[in-house]
């Protein structure tokens, strides 16, 4: 079987710093990671094929620079990768995306495809969704537990919000998976050595049969007018009250913003 | 010359350093304080191929070089020294004499389990009345035949009681000296071994410093590693490297002291301002740095030399009596940059200054390292 883990380079959020005058946030010389819901996407791709023997091979829309994460990847234990890269897809939003991808993964096979959830970037949750419609398949978004996978169907955990839904689906199918599903392993330090001698596929648009009109920045419908950080205004009430009145005036200042429930 | 890292080494640096955060500085005060050894991260380590960086796979290794585990032990020793030295001694010294004077035999039984983190290795040179002059080795190996029956005690051994196979050093001909030792692999399953007196030391207290007690153990012969007669000369090539490796901890125990030092007069607030602002803090924060990087310059030389097989007897020895002397430096002056809180267990750089101090005592003493440095400048 064949499992396709979609992922992508972001920024170190937790790194990231805002220009004070502009407003934008400074990109130079923040660390890049590895998406957190990918990675646990890949961890659960991984403990699928150390059950089944499944063949894992990571594919990333990026940069050239996004060949060291994959490298990572083969250093966790990823079989192949690669990498969908040309000038023609750059400043793609979602959409123009998970066409290009949606046009990589027809000429391949797979029985499964798992995309994290969302990228702490952009946080729009959408690529996984949109990837799976191009490709006419179906997807189960929120896992958060695989429970059984086999060559015929897939029985996953869906989380909402306060619930569970447990649901089967048959193969292949899009999931899109929670960074709780599963702690990403470490790289193997022998896996790090041989990760070098690994090929990296690279795809770029001549590779593809794809209208041009509908990748990268001029493919994009999604236009960013402009980036700011929204100000914030908080009014300041001063109460001076004992142990047990505060915490009643708490509770009621929760419940009256709907923060929790009668 | 070039002095970046390469890609892979880059790569290794990067996961040594994840692991570091957060498997190993958590528990490293803990393990301090109750002298206890941390058999839980070896085995850690063992699970990601860290036990047997620089040996070839097909020995139970990870194909990596020396600079990738000096890489290992330096961002180890800035989290914890004890979980350096656990990883130094049983690389250098428990793994290494097999990798380069076992037969292959000798490899498959030993070396196997070693590099992949199964089993943990430990090094016997010291006795009591043999330290910097270990050519007066008391412990005696008698030919009887298939086996020789090996008699002594060793002391100081890093990972003494919780290691399964030991490289110990024994006199098979008293009447000729330094020729007259030779190499055993000792199982710590053969009859008539035991473990004496663990240490009770004043830094590294996580890791297991013991004695070893050898009464009529019968070691086979195919467990002499090396010719006969030809011991102390791999004692002393197996310690070039090994202390590399103590530079490579010692290098690590001075940026982390540092790096919390940096940390600490950042936020520290005296006269209205952080102590960073004042010019003395900035410039013992520069002095320091400067000496850290030129000891990592060294580190990194000679483990960039052993890689290509060069001589490296003397780069190794330099590497670790300056870094060694930075790490006293550089922990002393980050205790007084944090004042009396630096002088509480509150802060680790307490623990670190006292993890400095045995770095330049063990494998071979700062004034062993000069008479090896001298030796080779006056010759």
């Amino acid at each position: 079987m064949n499992i396709l883990v979609l992922l992508k380079q972001v920024p170190d959020t937790t790194e990231m710093k805002v220009d004070k005058e502009t407003g934008t946030l400074i990109r130079e010389g923040v660390p890049t990671i590895t998406n957190p819901d990918d990675l646990a996407g890949l961890e659960m791709a991984l403990r699928l094929k150390e059950k089944t023997g499944a063949k894992v091979t990571c594919i990333t829309m990026g940069p050239p620079q996004a060949k060291n994460m994959l490298r990572e990847l083969f250093a966790m234990g990823a079989d192949d990768g690669v990498l969908i890269s040309d000038r023609a897809f750059a400043g793609a939003d979602t959409w123009a995306t998970s066409n290009t991808l949606a046009a990589y993964i027809k000429q391949i096979q797979y029985d499964l495809i798992i995309a994290g959830r969302q990228a702490i970037d952009g946080d729009t949750a959408q690529v996984g969704p949109q990837t799976a419609e191009k490709l006419g398949i179906p997807q189960i978004t929120y896992v958060d537990d695989v429970i059984l996978f086999n060559e015929n169907k897939i029985v996953v955990k869906k989380a909402l919000e306060n619930t569970y839904e447990v649901l089967e689906c048959t193969l292949p199918c899009v999931i899109t998976t929670l960074s709780t599903i599963a702690k990403p392993r470490y790289m193997h330090v022998r896996g790090i050595s041989h990760s070098f001698e690994k090929d990296i596929k690279t795809v770029g648009l001549s590779d593809l049969n794809i209208d041009p009109t509908i990748i990268g920045l001029k493919g994009s419908p999604t236009k960013v007018k402009k980036t700011f950080i929204k100000e914030v205004h908080q009014n300041l009430d001063v109460l001076h009250l004992d142990g047990k009145a505060s915490a009643r005036k708490v509770a009621e200042i929760l419940l009256d913003m709907n923060f929790i429930g009668k | 010359m070039k002095f970046d890292l390469s890609e892979k080494q880059a790569m290794m640096k990067k996961l040594f350093r994840e692991f570091a955060i957060n498997e190993v500085e958590p528990i490293a005060a803990e393990i301090d304080e109750e002298e206890r050894f941390p058999e839980e991260t070896v085995k850690k380590m063992a699970e990601i191929g860290m036990m047997g960086i620089p040996f070839e796979s097909k020995y139970g290794g990870s194909d990596g070089d020396t600079l990738s585990y000096i890489l290992a032990v330096e961002e180890l020793s800035k989290v914890c020294g004890t979980t350096g030295v656990i990883l130094s001694a049983h690389t250098s010294l428990g793994c290494n004499p097999i990798y380069t004077y076992g037969s292959e035999e000798q490899k498959q039984k030993y070396l196997i389990p070693l590099a992949s983190g199964e089993k943990l290795g430990a090094f016997g040179l010291t006795e009591p009345n043999a330290g910097t002059d270990a050519a007066t080795q008391q412990t005696v190996a008698i030919d009887e035949g298939d086996f020789y029956r090996i008699n002594g005690t060793k002391i100081f051994i890093t990972n003494g009681g919780y290691a399964s196979t030991y490289i110990v050093f024994a006199m098979t001909d008293k009447s000729k000296g330094n020729r007259g030792i030779s190499c055993f692999i000792i199982d710590k399953d053969m009859e008539g071994f035991s473990i004496g007196k663990t240490e009770s030391k004043l830094g590294i207290k996580g890791s297991s410093t013991t004695e070893l007690i050898f009464k009529d153990i019968m070691v086979p012969k195919e467990n002499l590693l090396g010719p006969v007669g030809k011991g102390f000369r791999i004692a002393m090539e197996t310690l070039d490297g090994g202390r590399i490796g103590i530079a490579a901890q010692a290098l690590g125990i001075a940026q982390g002291s540092l790096d919390q030092a940096v940390k600490y007069v950042k936020e520290r607030k005296q006269f209205g301002r952080p102590i960073s602002a004042f010019q003395n803090t900035q410039f013992t924060i520069a002095d320091l740095q400067t000496k850290v990087d030129a000891a990592r310059l060294l580190v990194y030389r000679a483990a960039y030399m052993k890689d290509k097989k060069y001589n490296f007897a003397t780069e190794a020895a330099m590497a670790k009596l300056f870094a060694s002397e930075v790490a006293m430096e550089v922990t002393t002056k980050s205790i007084q940059l944090h004042g009396g809180y630096g002088y509480t267990r509150d802060y680790p750089v307490e623990r670190m200054f006292r993890d400095a101090k045995i770095t330049e005592i063990y494998e071979g003493t700062s004034e062993v390292q000069k008479m090896v440095i001298a030796s080779s400048v006056l010759r």
